[in-house]
């Protein structure tokens, strides 16, 4: 094989790599990304079905229901604007609680329930996740 | 076509850059302004969160004198660093209420007898709701409230020694 | 007083760099001046002796508790156990960027005294592009994270280390995967001063290679002890979270993993010249964006560091500075760099490149994965990016990477024959299809990624020590045996993460004091929850029996913690190490009718996974230690299989 050709043929798969890899990634990411949404843009916009999102508001007050199992809890998550049902079985963090804030990982049912594998409460001690206080802000209509 | 091949890596290089500068000057929002600067306080009535303090309602914010609406927590580390600042423009003569999170009674009258109390009523919000009411997102924040309860300063985050006299200055703005 | 010294001595380090880059320079100028050059390496091994200084100055106030000083005031409690007071002194920004100098500088000194094989103008160019590498984390330091900083008026006690860092493996799991960084920026180095001096060659990449290798050991070390830190400390059950600063250790891995190969290659074959020379820069680059990652705070991790945009800018600007000039180096200098050998499509050379390529692909994906929500971000999304989009991305082209990996070693350098490959490669393959099948059939509801990534493990355990078939094992050098052993260890760990993706057992429950349940094999029983108290916490911790089938019981004691200073709640896993996996459980909460809540696992096999790491490392440093030995006594550095 002739030098040239060689070094030729050595970048081009460098460069096919590369773009492979970016190719790779963009079509994982258009599926993969997990999105936040609030009660109201559920509302909105219709379910964000056969895909991992995060939803975050408030614990509707009086909504926690416990099951008989000791695990499994039933929450309503709310922004003012929507409800929300949400599922969660596990261990709950120490800071959620009813009427305070929450962001659930999971994936919606078609039913509209929103099954949780994950609570993120405790995340931060000091703050509340920021993209909760945001949406908060965005509904405006929270009032006490 | 060869040459575009030896530069290409930098130019590659170049857009990870980008990104990365655009995420440090668009930091993920950890704070966000409220939207009821220039509004009237959200109307709220909180018990009081220590007995030696009386509770606060959104009539208090609204009596013809500005004052600065405190939240704080016994459990927020720069809380405590923000103490003696707060101690401080108490003395410059200014009104201090305050808005507790998520407290408990003893825990707050602990803060207050090791940390200094600057406070003149104190509400407590257990839920954060009112905080949230309030578009506040975090402890420790304070607003500034002119004599008719119209919110005219927001400032997130501990009040540090230097941010003093911009405190001062929409205090006396809102007169 | 202690404080000032460090201080001082530390400007004097930053001093000296700037001298040893000067001094560099003008050797370069004049070749016919051999005192300019000839006078790097003593300033190069003094700057290191400085700077060392400067941070036992550190370590010592960490000891002494001396709460004047603001970094300790801020990372440390006079009540703390010993050893956390010592790694107070680097389990934060400040302190690791001094570390990070320091063995910077030690490694520079380390070059300056005991290189002999590169060109002596290329070393020189190597020891200028340290001082200069230097000079920026000097200013970094100095400018906008001073560690001795004083506090006007002196707080009481400290405000202690976040609890989740406190722990013996965390107190060392920074500084290795620090020396890894710093290993980097040697070879980074290293390829800035031979693009200098146009001296791309063999001795360039031996005179690199013990540092990459080096580097890369740290890195296995840091990435294995970091993954298993998440598991046991977070009480999750996962061993890998694709979070931000998981990936910020992931990727420099990643490149330094390409390099080994490649240096070998040029080291051996004189061949990938202008790419090794790019991959250096690309896993130091890898190094400084996992820095700024962890340290600036753009994307938001599980893992709890004090972040500061500020810092992000500091570091930015430094990479623009190192990272794009040497990228501009290469476009101008690589071009004039002769040509290196050439090899045939079949040949050890082509596996290699294949496998640099494979590992350039999953650096991309990891990389694009991990900086999407910032660009997401731009267009005013909020996302995350999760096992979802990881696992399948990665671990897809991580498996024909394994292949791959198998493959290299049974083929010859310059050129083979297919034929000839495949009948070496016959019995692994045959052994990978019978494990394709027969996992299909004994588990026909295991997962797609689980079942090929146990297939392929099995398919590279029997491939990675085929190397050794019909060889003098007593022969055999010990940098083979180091490859071996580093590619048996990736089979392990593959097999580990495969067989407890499929196969853990996950139970939820809530149990009255007594009560019994059951988790794969064990059946687990809660004897009774009791408050403890610790050092500087409170606990309350469940005792918790399990006994395999009718075998003895033994004891388990999950912990919810509760830390003082800070005010952080944890839960301590108790994990009971079984001969094949691990027992793990948790304690949660109490419900209101008084039951409380454990989460169990059964996780097959798990151990494997770090265990392979262990591996990997071990390879990697019985190879470190074979290349030296034998190039200590064939200075001229002969060939090497």
């Amino acid at each position: 094989m002739k030098a040239k050709n060689q070094r030729l043929i050595l970048a081009l798969l460098a460069l096919a790599a590369v773009i492979g890899a970016g190719l790779l990634a963009v079509s994982g990411l258009k599926q993969e990304a997990a999105f936040f949404y609030a009660p109201g843009d559920v509302a909105e916009n219709g379910l964000p079905l056969g895909k991992a999102v995060r939803l975050g508001g408030m614990v509707a007050d009086k909504s926690i229901r416990h099951d008989p199992d000791g695990v499994t809890i039933h929450f309503v998550v709310e922004d003012g604007k929507a409800k929300v049902p949400v599922t969660f079985k596990g261990i709950a963090p120490d800071l959620f609680k009813e009427k305070s804030g929450v962001v659930a990982e999971g994936e919606f049912h078609p039913d509209g329930t929103f099954v949780a594998n994950n609570l993120l409460a405790k995340h931060d001690e000091r703050y509340m996740p920021p993209e909760l206080a945001g949406k908060m802000h965005k509904t405006d209509t929270l009032k006490p | 076509m060869r040459k575009v091949f030896l530069w290409l890596p930098l130019a590659v290089f170049g857009l990870l850059l980008g990104v990365m500068g655009h995420g440090i000057l668009n930091p993920e929002q950890t704070t966000i302004p409220s939207k009821l600067v220039g509004t009237k306080v959200p109307a709220f009535n909180l018990p009081a969160a220590v007995p030696s303090h009386p509770g606060l309602t959104n009539a208090d914010l609204a009596t013809g004198k500005p004052v600065l609406l405190n939240f704080f927590a016994s459990w927020c580390l720069p809380c405590i660093a923000e103490a003696p600042v707060l101690e401080e423009l108490k003395r410059e003569g200014v009104v201090i209420h305050a808005i507790a999170i998520r407290d408990k009674p003893e825990d707050v009258a602990r803060f207050l007898a090791e940390h200094g109390d600057p406070y003149a009523r104190i509400g407590s919000d257990v839920s954060s709701r009112v905080q949230i009411s309030f578009g506040s997102s975090g402890v420790p924040e304070s607003f500034v409230i002119d004599g008719k309860g119209v919110i005219r300063h927001q400032h997130i985050g501990d009040i540090q020694p230097q941010d003093m006299p911009k405190i001062l200055k929409a205090l006396k703005d809102a007169q | 007083m202690i404080a000032e010294i460090g201080l001082g001595l530390l400007w004097l380090a930053a001093g000296l760099a700037v001298v040893q880059a000067f001094l560099g320079m003008a050797g370069l100028r004049q070749p016919d001046r051999p005192d300019l050059g000839g006078a790097v390496r003593p300033v190069a091994v003094a700057q290191a002796v400085l700077v060392v200084a400067a941070f036992c100055c550190l370590i010592y106030l960490f000891i002494v508790s001396d709460m004047s000083v603001k970094l300790v005031a801020a990372n440390s409690h006079s009540d703390k156990p010993m050893l956390y007071k010592v790694s107070g002194a680097w389990g934060n920004h400040e302190g690791s960027m001094l570390l990070w100098v320091t063995v910077l500088a030690m490694a520079g000194a380390g070059i300056a005294v005991a290189e002999r094989r590169v060109r002596r103008d290329t070393l020189i160019a190597t020891l200028m592009a340290q001082g200069l590498l230097a000079l920026g984390f000097y200013a970094f330091l100095l400018l906008s994270s001073n560690p001795f900083e004083r506090l006007n008026r002196a707080p009481q006690d400290g405000q202690g280390l976040n609890p989740l860092l406190q722990d013996p493996g965390l107190a060392f799991h920074p500084p290795t995967l620090y020396f890894g960084y710093v290993g980097m920026s040697v070879a980074f180095s290293f390829a800035v001063g031979a693009l200098v001096t146009r001296d791309v060659g063999p001795a360039f990449a031996r005179a690199m290679r013990p540092w990459v290798l080096g580097a890369w050991i740290m890195l296995t070390l840091g990435i294995t002890a970091g993954s298993y830190w998440a598991y046991y400390e977070l009480g999750w059950g996962g061993w890998w979270f694709w979070d931000p600063v998981e990936n910020a250790s992931l990727m420099p891995w990643l490149a330094a993993t390409a390099l080994l190969h490649s240096v070998t290659v040029l080291a051996t074959r004189d061949s990938l010249r202008a790419w090794t020379v790019m991959l250096s820069v690309v896993a130091f680059s890898m190094s400084m964006v996992g820095t700024f990652l962890v340290r600036s705070g753009v994307l938001t991790s599980v893992h709890a560091f004090a972040v500061d945009p500020q810092r992000g800018s500091f570091l930015l600007a430094l990479m623009l500075l190192y990272i794009g000039g040497a990228l501009a180096l290469f476009g101008l200098r690589i071009g004039t760099v002769r040509e290196g050998a050439l090899f045939e499509p079949v040949s050890r050379e082509a596996a290699l490149v294949l496998n640099n390529l494979f590992l350039t692909v999953i650096l991309g994906v990891v990389l694009i994965g991990t900086l999407y929500p910032i660009v997401a971000q731009g267009f005013g999304q909020q996302v995350s990016i999760g096992p979802p989009y990881f696992n399948p991305a990665a671990g897809s082209v991580a498996l024909l990477l394994v292949i791959a990996m198998v493959a290299g070693p049974l083929m010859r350098w310059r050129s083979d024959g297919m034929k000839a490959v495949l009948r070496r490669m016959a019995a692994p393959v045959i052994l990978g299809v019978v494990a394709l099948v027969g996992i299909k059939v004994l588990a026909p509801d295991i997962g797609t990624l689980p079942w090929l990534g146990l297939a392929v493990a099995i398919l590279a355990a029997a491939g990675s020590i085929a190397p050794l078939w019909k060889r003098n094992l007593a022969r055999t050098p010990l940098f083979t045996w180091g490859m071996v052993i580093a590619h048996l260890g990736v089979a392990v760990a593959l097999a580990g993460m495969a067989v407890d993706s499929a196969f853990y057992k996950e139970r939820l429950v809530a149990v009255d004091e007594g009560d019994t349940t059951d988790v794969g094999p064990f059946s687990v029983r809660l004897v009774s929850v009791e408050p403890i108290i610790g050092p500087n916490w409170t606990a309350l911790e469940g005792r918790v029996e399990a006994r395999r089938g009718d075998g003895a019981p033994f004891l388990l004691t999950p912990q919810a913690r509760n830390y003082s200073a800070p005010p952080t709640d944890t839960s301590e896993a108790a994990i009971s190490t079984r001969l094949d996996g691990q027992l793990y459980v948790v304690l949660g909460k109490q419900g209101q009718d008084g039951r409380w809540q454990l989460r169990l696992w059964w996780k097959p096999l798990v151990t494997f996974i770090w265990l392979g790491g262990a591996m990997i490392a071990i390879g990697g440093a019985l190879s470190l230690v074979g290349r030296l030995w034998r190039e200590r006594r064939s200075p001229r550095g002969g060939a090497s299989a």
